[in-house]
């Protein structure tokens, strides 16, 4: 039991200057604000490269100004940012530093230096990686998968210095993980208040805290392949180069294994995608409990379908490989391991749905969100089971399909749940309250607009058509109907980056204008909610820790006067 | 209610799209209907998994919308239903696994009279071998590379001999007979992909690999390059024309073969038997005879 409440032995050192309060903080939430806002800063980044690829796919060749070389650059920086810089560093850096003190009742994270040091060694991983688009020849364009031996030769845009960039910015961005990983992991397992039990914790502390597991457990491996790639291109060594002939001259290198990286790369790779959406499963678990005023059904099934995806997680990587070229006998285990793991992440999605089933469901901002995850989880979950099961993957692998499903379920559906948590929570975080119908005419414009960008991908890739292509050109099998589809999905495409903009001006004139919020303005009845200030102050709780009575997820329980008792109300 | 109606709709709308839109598998043109099949049997059962899920999602956001005065009902578990939940998605999954897998069997087990045929890539163009005589490709290395022998074939190798270039990136291929495509890089990784075989796979330099088929339709198909190779990746085009048994030896015969294109006499069968394992792992043992 982690009752010690190590920080009430010693007094807060509470910062005394503005610079110690907002730059260089080691409050918790001041350090997850920090890592949330470079995130999205980096994130548009992304947004505004995905719209330029967009404009070369539906009009190719209406803008000279995209080469096939600038269109690779703009695929592998959009990738690499959206799932390692934006995606894992929102939802464990952004998420993880504000919630896991405040939901487990700590006054901060264990190691607090630790936790700023992270921040500030993840924001150098961004600078060297946008630094990128700076150096001779631009950035990597060995798409966000850098194989070698493309990468690092000729013939790929950025293989000179862009991907240089691109791996030590990987390697730097592993430590900050490292750093913020380890904090959160010690501080679930250490810090908990006094009643806090492990099996009374929000889903989105246990999506977090398993997600920050595998992340220590996968993130080495990215750490050694980048190393090993910078040293086959700066030292000379042979990792994963095979004699070969580039452009016509015969390479000095031999022996080296370009599948080894692979297997390193998707042995990171294939956790990452979990790593993403283990918090976004326990968040959405947490927005549609409090907003149906109902109890997550299945708690503790859905505690354990979290370990087990985790677990599992480790032992699929190879479905990313069917058709690398490794022992072909590999495709029956790594079939059926990647079907098993359906089945707890298909009881998460029943349990979603059998919460909202006899609720009392209210339709607010940040529920039409989760919802909206609900159905583009189901729709890119569905399609993960083609790719998985091995011999269907054949055909459709490295076709457009492959583009439309990971972008449904680890594009499109974690960041529903991240704009659905950005308003569930943005009223205890600022203090003010956004405004409601630009929350829904966002919404709209979010989920109604990628399905339309994303269904089409689909069926374009049945057909056939592969992906990371500059441009299709005269193919045999692609008809004009393919053409005009892209253009359809670009102009989705653009009104969706556009509806963005809904989203960034609610935010910022509500920070500034919106109208005071409530302490617990939804009713919630874990921890978070229950803080004696909003926003809540350095120390979180004041003279005294809270102390838990009850699991985070009593909603109208028969008898009670609310529908609602917080974790800190006492049995009577 | 609107959301409850959104999702009905799209629901509607993604079947419908389904059937109307023109997008759907190319021809077939070789013998995979194993994997067309467990591709319907997975769409399927997924469709129905789709539509069930969403409409429950649907009604439950009008059954249980708030009005005043309502209260949800308390209900932290139910450990029947989960287990029969976890059961019948055991057996949905299985359902799609085992199609899936008995594919795979077919895909990993070559026919023993299976042809051989090499395809080699290189940024960013496709070149061919086929075997002579002795149905067995000669060895080929990197070192050998020269442009008199841009696919590295050991001059020193009798099984080489006979070997038949081609240049050209349009490959001949005999209708209802099962040939192995076994695949050589010369650089970057590439991916050899005719969307009507189905089959595909990658090129990596250093090893060779492999994938088996029948081409059971006439015609002439793309060979697209599916694993990006740089910044001519789309470009890396080819074309396979499939034909008669007539028609295909009367083309090869019309190819040079690769004791015609180098200077030297051909050394003896049994002198030559080592140089069969040199060159290391970067050798490209095409095939044993």
């Amino acid at each position: 039991m982690a009752t010690t409440i190590a920080d009430d032995l010693r007094p807060m050192h509470h910062p005394k200057t503005w610079a110690g309060k907002y730059v260089w903080s080691q409050d918790h939430k001041v350090i997850a604000i920090q890592y949330s806002l470079t995130a999205i800063a980096v994130g548009l980044v992304a947004l505004v490269l995905s719209v330029l690829m967009r404009l070369q796919l539906g009009f190719p060749g209406a803008y000279s100004g995209i080469t096939p070389e600038n269109y690779l650059q703009y695929v592998s920086m959009h990738g690499m940012i959206m799932v390692v810089y934006l995606l894992t560093a929102l939802l464990l850096g952004g998420f993880g530093n504000y919630l896991i003190p405040l939901m487990v009742g700590a006054r901060d994270m264990v190691f607090p230096f630790v936790n700023m040091l992270s921040y500030w060694i993840y924001l150098l991983s961004v600078v060297v990686l946008l630094s990128g688009f700076f150096v001779p020849g631009g950035p990597t364009g060995a798409g966000w998968t850098l194989y070698p031996p493309q990468a690092i030769s000729e013939g790929t845009p950025g293989h000179q210095w862009g991907i240089v960039t691109m791996l030590v910015s990987l390697a730097i961005f592993v430590v900050a993980f490292t750093m913020g990983g380890l904090n959160y992991v010690t501080t679930v397992l250490q810090a908990r208040t006094r009643g806090m039990t492990l099996m009374r914790m929000p889903l989105s502390v246990w999506g977090i805290f398993i997600a920050s597991i595998m992340g220590l457990l996968a993130f080495p491996a990215l750490f050694v392949a980048a190393v090993m790639m910078l040293l086959d291109h700066l030292a000379g060594t042979s990792f994963f180069m095979p004699a070969m002939q580039s452009m016509g001259q015969t390479s000095q290198t031999m022996g080296g294994s370009p599948i080894l990286f692979q297997h390193l790369f998707w042995f990171f790779g294939h956790p990452e995608v979990y790593i993403v959406a283990l918090p976004a499963f326990g968040i959405v678990s947490d927005l549609i409990s409090v907003h149906a005023r109902k109890n997550i059904f299945g708690y503790r099934m859905m505690v354990w379908a979290i370990v087990i995806i985790g677990g599992l997680s480790f032992v699929v990587w190879a479905h990313h490989m069917y058709v690398s070229g490794m022992n072909p006998y590999f495709g029956y285990f790594f079939a059926t391991s990647t079907l098993i793991i359906a089945i707890p992440t298909a009881i998460k999605v029943y349990n979603w749905l059998l919460t909202l089933w006899r609720g009392d469901i209210h339709l607010r901002v940040p529920m039409l969100f989760a919802l909206g995850f609900i159905f583009t989880f189901i729709h890119g979950g569905l399609s993960g089971l083609f790719l998985g099961n091995v011999s269907v993957d054949v055909p459709l692998s490295d076709t457009f399909f492959v583009v439309g499903h990971f972008h449904m379920v680890m594009g499109v559906s974690p960041i529903l749940v991240i704009f659905g948590a950005i308003y569930h929570w943005y009223p205890k975080i600022t203090g003010r309250m956004w405004n409601d119908a630009l929350g829904k005419i966002h919404f709209w414009i979010t989920f109604l607009g990628v399905y339309v960008i994303y269904l089409p991908m689909h069926y374009i890739g049945i057909l056939g058509v592969p992906r990371r292509y500059y441009a299709l050109g005269e193919t045999g099998f692609i008809p004009q109907s393919v053409h005009t589809a892209n253009e359809m999905i670009s102009i989705a495409a653009f009104v969706v980056f556009a509806g963005q903009a809904v989203f960034f001006y609610n935010m910022i004139h509500s920070y500034f204008w919106g109208p005071k919020a409530e302490p617990n303005p939804w009713g919630a009845a874990s921890l978070e909610w229950q803080t004696p200030e909003t926003p809540p102050g350095h120390g979180n709780w004041g003279a005294h820790l809270p102390i838990v009575y009850r699991w985070a997820y009593d909603y109208s329980v028969p008898g009670a006067a609310r529908d609602f008792i917080p974790q800190t109300e006492p049995p009577s | 209610m609107p959301v409850a109606i959104a999702i009905v709709v799209l629901v509607i709308g993604s079947i419908a799209f389904h059937w109307l839109s023109p997008w759907w598998q190319t021809p077939l043109a070789a013998d995979w209907g194993s994997i067309d099949s467990a591709l319907r049997i997975t769409i399927a059962i997924c469709a129905v998994v789709f539509v069930l899920l969403n409409l429950f999602l649907a009604y439950s956001l009008w059954r249980f919308r708030h009005r005043p005065g309502r209260r949800a009902r308390f209900e932290p578990e139910n450990a029947a239903l989960e287990k029969g939940l976890t059961f019948w998605t055991a057996v949905g999954i299985a359902a799609m696994l085992a199609p899936g897998l008995v594919a795979w069997g077919r895909f990993v087990t070559i026919p023993k009279d299976a042809a051989v045929v090499e395809a080699v890539g290189q940024q960013w163009q496709w070149s061919f071998r086929f075997p002579g005589a002795d149905r067995a490709l000669g060895t080929a290395a990197v070192q050998y590379m020269t442009p008199e022998n841009p696919l590295g074939l050991n001059p020193n190798d009798p099984f080489g001999r006979d070997d038949i270039i081609v240049e050209a990136s349009e490959l001949h291929l005999p209708v209802g007979e099962p040939v192995k495509m076994v695949l050589r890089s010369k650089d970057v990784l590439h991916d050899f992909y005719v969307p009507e075989f189905r089959a595909k796979m990658d090129l990596v330099p250093g090893m060779v690999t492999y994938f088996w088929m029948k081409p059971t339709r006439a015609g002439k198909y793309d060979i697209l390059c599916a694993e990006l190779c740089g910044s001519g990746h789309y470009v890396m085009r080819g074309s396979v024309i499939v034909e008669s048994r007539k028609a295909f030896d009367a083309w090869l015969s019309g190819q040079q073969a690769f004791g015609q294109t180098i200077t030297g006499a051909a050394p003896e069968v049994n002198a030559a038997a080592p140089a069969h394992v040199e060159g290391g792992p970067a050798t490209g043992h095409g095939e044993q005879h």
